[in-house]
């Protein structure tokens, strides 16, 4: 169980339904748990718990593939990973270059960032010709 | 090359292989139709999920919460194992009045071939700035969200390096985290209305979540470049949604992203003399999802746009199927019944029905509701715990519930929708 933040008011938007309520989070004196208020169903109560403690994030983004017919081969974490390491998988992403072909699930980059959450494609990319080469143009805003 | 070349007739052509026209295709290929020609412009099928990288497709067709490529590449894998002939990198330039559809592409040629019947899944076009006229300079940097999801998920260049962000609908949430992730500098997302468009997890998962400024009841106003663009004026509106522009403000960047609206491709289907919706700007199918010409069908965002990619498999499934009857020499009776957007409701798909089986209509009301009943025709379909404009609502007819409609058109066979149909309002009415 990770430890709790100091108490202190925080909101957050549930994303569990269109209704969008505003829920409260608060840890009064004396109480044993998480006060959560503002919620009109149970899902909110939950929500709003696993934000305020530790809140997780799937990271879906791409990588750069060298002969494909796109320059980018999109892959995804296999799980959600702590909201706070994000930039740093994405960081970490950017790092890398694969050589078609790849195979949708293939592993891209194994535990990343320490998270022990695999990045695979999710996508299969055959070798073949690009479809356009935008590089040549793009020099300061390729990827 | 494995379809090539082109026959000079099809049982079925469908014009477009994004998620509506592959679910199409399998549909009617697994009914036994025996000739199909499936056509897409890009070099592969899968339509919009290609560039559709993020997660939240499939949670109701697989159970299963996916990428737009995966979700899509599921259904290639379903479409390769099939004989179905599929032309990729093609435009289909033409449809006349005996169904001959006329195709352009670098393999074969301007060719012209035969259908037997015809499925529109064009699938849709993003709104432009010159849709919504927004005054100033023409420079390069102005461009829509989904174009620029495609220049960084598949084309691997960034669209600029400052972005402001016109529309707070999903395409432009999704890409203020996208372009965040890739070290572009968002500055705000703005949006006209005095709410925000798309879903929570997007807000909170893409704006929220990198203290990106959304900022409501304000638009742009003005755009300034002479090559490229070096700003914009933005300002608040009031309930008339006109600028207030004594309260205007300049924003340096170099890009602007517009995500304010898509609109049903249907630059084919005006020219083919199909029936349109004027509210939805699509075809107007019956309950088979066949349009005013007979042995012409139409599903997925070519006939409304859908939020849930899953809807769009169901339609083009029915749309398959309705066509592999059609070209089977089934006759079926007219729709009895036709469907009136009545209060609240903004449309309905499709908009009439059939007596006898279980049909799904689907509707978006024209404002947010809570606690209201659906009412279609005379049966109160639904009690809904809430309603916004921006989520579809779907809701099963079930036969029982169309039993007070007269028997005596079925066995007609021309297809004359309008003589001799039942109406029934739908109608959301909120709790008083």
């Amino acid at each position: 169980m990770s430890e709790m933040r100091s108490s202190f008011k925080a909101t957050y938007l549930c994303i569990g339904c269109p209704v969008g309520c505003q829920l409260m989070v608060d840890l009064p004196e004396g109480a044993d748990d998480l006060v959560v208020s503002g919620q009109q169903c149970r899902r909110g109560v939950d929500y709003a718990r696993k934000e305020h403690r530790a809140p997780e994030r799937f990271v879906t983004a791409s990588v750069r593939i060298q002969g494909a017919a796109w320059a980018r081969l999109p892959v995804k974490t296999q799980q959600p990973v702590p909201k706070e390491s994000v930039v740093e998988v994405c960081r970490l992403l950017r790092e890398v270059s694969v050589e078609a072909p790849v195979v949708a699930g293939d592993v891209i980059l194994a535990n990343v960032a320490g998270s022990g959450v695999d990045v695979v494609a999710t996508r299969s990319l055959t070798r073949s010709l690009p479809c356009a080469d935008l590089k040549a143009e793009a020099a300061d805003v390729g990827m | 090359m494995a379809g090539l070349p082109l026959r000079a007739e099809y049982a079925l052509v469908i014009i477009g292989a994004g998620p509506a026209g592959m679910a199409a295709a399998i549909r009617a290929c697994d009914l036994g139709v025996s000739s199909i020609l499936l056509i897409d412009r890009e070099p592969e099928p899968g339509g919009i999920l290609n560039q559709c990288i993020h997660n939240g497709f499939g949670l109701h067709w697989f159970k299963e919460e996916l990428t737009g490529p995966e979700y899509a590449e599921r259904f290639a894998e379903q479409l390769a194992k099939r004989s179905i002939t599929l032309l990729t990198d093609a435009f289909v330039m033409e449809v006349d009045s005996n169904r001959r559809v006329a195709v352009l592409s670098a393999k074969t040629g301007l060719v012209v071939v035969s259908a037997a019947a015809v499925i529109l899944a064009m699938g849709a076009r993003e709104r432009t700035r010159g849709a919504i006229r927004i005054p100033g300079d023409r420079p390069s940097g102005v461009l829509n969200a989904g174009l620029a999801q495609k220049f960084v998920n598949q084309l691997g260049v960034l669209p600029g390096r400052r972005a402001v962000i016109l529309g707070s609908g999903d395409i432009g949430l999704i890409m203020a985290r996208r372009l965040t992730l890739e070290q572009v500098e968002v500055e705000g997302v703005y949006e006209i209305m005095p709410h925000a468009n798309g879903l929570n997890r997007n807000i909170v998962q893409c704006l929220h979540d990198f203290g990106i400024p959304l900022h409501l009841s304000t638009t742009v106003v003005q755009i300034h470049g002479r090559d490229r663009l070096e700003g914009v004026t933005v300002a608040p509106v009031g309930p008339d949604r006109v600028p207030q522009l004594v309260h205007a403000r300049y924003i340096a960047c170099d890009t602007l992203l517009l995500s304010v609206g898509l609109i049903p491709e249907n630059e084919l289907s005006r020219q083919m003399g199909v029936a349109l919706d004027p509210v939805t700007q699509g075809p107007v199918v019956d309950s088979r999802m066949q349009t005013s010409l007979a042995g012409v069908f139409a599903c997925g965002n070519v006939v409304h746009i859908h939020d849930l990619v899953d809807f769009v498999s169901a339609e083009g499934t029915l749309a398959g199927e309705s066509a592999a009857r059609f070209i089977q020499g089934e006759s079926v009776a007219p729709d009895a019944i036709r469907l009136r957007p009545g209060a609240h409701v903004r449309y309905c798909v499709p908009h009439s029905l059939s007596p006898g089986r279980t049909q799904t209509v689907y509707l978006r009301v024209d404002q947010p509701l809570q606690r209201a009943r659906l009412k279609i025709g005379p049966n109160e379909a639904k009690v809904l715990r809430y309603a916004f404009p921006a989520e579809m609502i779907s809701v099963r007819v079930i036969p029982p519930a169309l039993e007070a409609v007269p028997t005596s058109l079925a066995g007609t066979t021309t297809v004359d929708r309008t003589a001799s149909q039942v109406i029934w309002d739908v109608e959301v009415h909120a709790d008083e």
